[in-house]
């Protein structure tokens, strides 16, 4: 079904939302690393608006926006659903979806790399956001009921990223004292075969979070 | 728009954003904002969120969004490049009191239609709007502001979207105004004029 090439960076959680997907539809790819720090030309000249990985290339049209992406490599490659089929199911999973990229993405990385009262603030709004998300994952294997779904992986920079930088920063909010739910969800979703073969390699990402606490970066 | 192009019929319910009320509070409980639409007795939040279940739902009327999976990820594209770059400049702008800041803010919205003007171009093909000869998922997103656009063009005496720069647009917004399915639902600009001055006031 065409030609398929993925754009990224290696620690970035959004690529792997990207890679996570394909997985999932069974399509090969070719995955092609850029500098996304000092913008390589191909970055530019795929998404020269955002200048932001991924960029999904099919048959050379650029797609970019990773959730933008989930929705065209459910809509264009047969296999799992992405997205759920029924349109009220299909609209709760774009809300949760909206809701972790607006609200909890946001919140976690300043809870994160901010300090002071900043931080304070930060964190107050991420324990909300992910006190929201634990009532919406409560009694469910996924967030997408028994089989992984939209939402899941969007959410999968909870599951894996945020815990690993939660833990080297020192801010342990990501705990299972406070969020069962969540982290029981969290070990379900990196214990699966696709979602597994994307996650960067725990040590590497240790050292980036390391080598840039003096300058915050994304994760 | 989105239930208009579908010709469905509705209910509206006037509320208080900055008083919200019982009903918003028990429907959009998480964000605690408008617009919800209830389907039956199911409330469905986000606007972006609303049209694709709409387009859903009513499968039978005119498509909001394309049919090819490219084009719809482009019609995606830019009502997230929407929603994301010039909604909260439009926020910044209403709450900005300083004129330089303000004009600041507009010079950036300046450059945000200037991308759109591409897209706009490239999206409709030539044709009319975003969505081609009908109005489409990016029109809806992007042409609700035009009625508060115009309203503030007054107010302030700018101009946010110039022959010169975005003809494509300038011309797009007089033709999605004069659409039986705008003209009915943006209140005039008099009735925005109005809305502007009395919540100016009542921060005041």
């Amino acid at each position: 079904m065409g030609e398929v090439k993925v754009i990224g960076g290696w620690f970035s959680p959004f690529v792997k939302r990207v890679e996570m997907a394909l997985k999932m539809k069974g399509v090969e790819y070719e995955y092609i690393e850029v500098d996304v720090v000092n913008k390589s030309p191909l970055l530019l000249q795929h998404n020269p608006i955002h200048k932001k990985v991924p960029v999904l290339l099919h048959d050379g049209k650029s797609i970019v926006e990773s959730a933008v992406i989930l929705e065209y490599i459910d809509e264009v490659w047969e296999g799992p659903n992405i997205l759920p089929k029924d349109p009220y199911e299909r609209a709760m999973a774009r809300f949760w979806a909206n809701f972790i990229d607006e609200k909890c993405a946001p919140a976690t990385r300043k809870a994160l790399w901010s300090r002071g009262e900043e931080r304070e603030k930060a964190v107050e709004e991420a324990t909300q956001g992910l006190k929201i998300l634990e009532s919406e994952v409560k009694g469910k294997k996924f967030f997408g009921g028994d089989q992984i779904g939209y939402v899941d992986i969007i959410g999968c920079f909870l599951a894996y990223w945020f815990p690993i930088v939660d833990q080297v920063v020192g801010l342990h909010l990501f705990t299972q004292d406070k969020f069962p739910s969540l982290c029981k969800w969290a070990d379900e979703l990196c214990d699966n075969e696709f979602i597994k073969e994307c996650l960067p390699d725990k040590e590497r990402l240790v050292d980036r979070v390391r080598g840039h606490s003096q300058a915050p970066r994304s994760l | 728009m989105a239930l208009k192009l579908k010709a469905v019929e509705y209910e509206f319910v006037e509320t208080d954003p900055y008083n919200k009320n019982e009903l918003l509070l028990k429907t959009n409980p998480v964000h605690k904002k408008i617009p919800v639409l209830i389907h039956g007795d199911r409330p469905v939040c986000e606007s972006l969120v609303i049209i694709q279940y709409i387009d859903d739902v009513w499968g039978d009327g005119p498509s909001i969004l394309p049919s090819d999976p490219y084009q719809r990820s482009l019609a995606r594209f830019w009502a997230a490049y929407v929603d994301d770059k010039l909604l909260p400049l439009f926020k910044e702008l209403k709450e900005e009191k300083d004129k330089d800041a303000k004009k600041g803010i507009i010079k950036k919205m300046s450059e945000n239609f200037i991308l759109l003007e591409d897209a706009f171009v490239s999206c409709g093909e030539g044709k009319g709007f975003f969505g081609g000869d009908e109005v489409g998922y990016v029109d809806i997103v992007l042409g609700c502001f035009v009625g508060s656009m115009r309203a503030i063009e007054i107010v302030m005496d700018v101009k946010f979207l110039d022959k010169n720069t975005s003809p494509g647009l300038v011309a797009w917004a007089e033709r999605l105004c004069a659409d039986s399915i705008v003209k009915d639902v943006i209140p005039t600009t008099q009735k925005l004029i109005d809305f502007i001055a009395a919540r100016a006031q009542q921060k005041a």
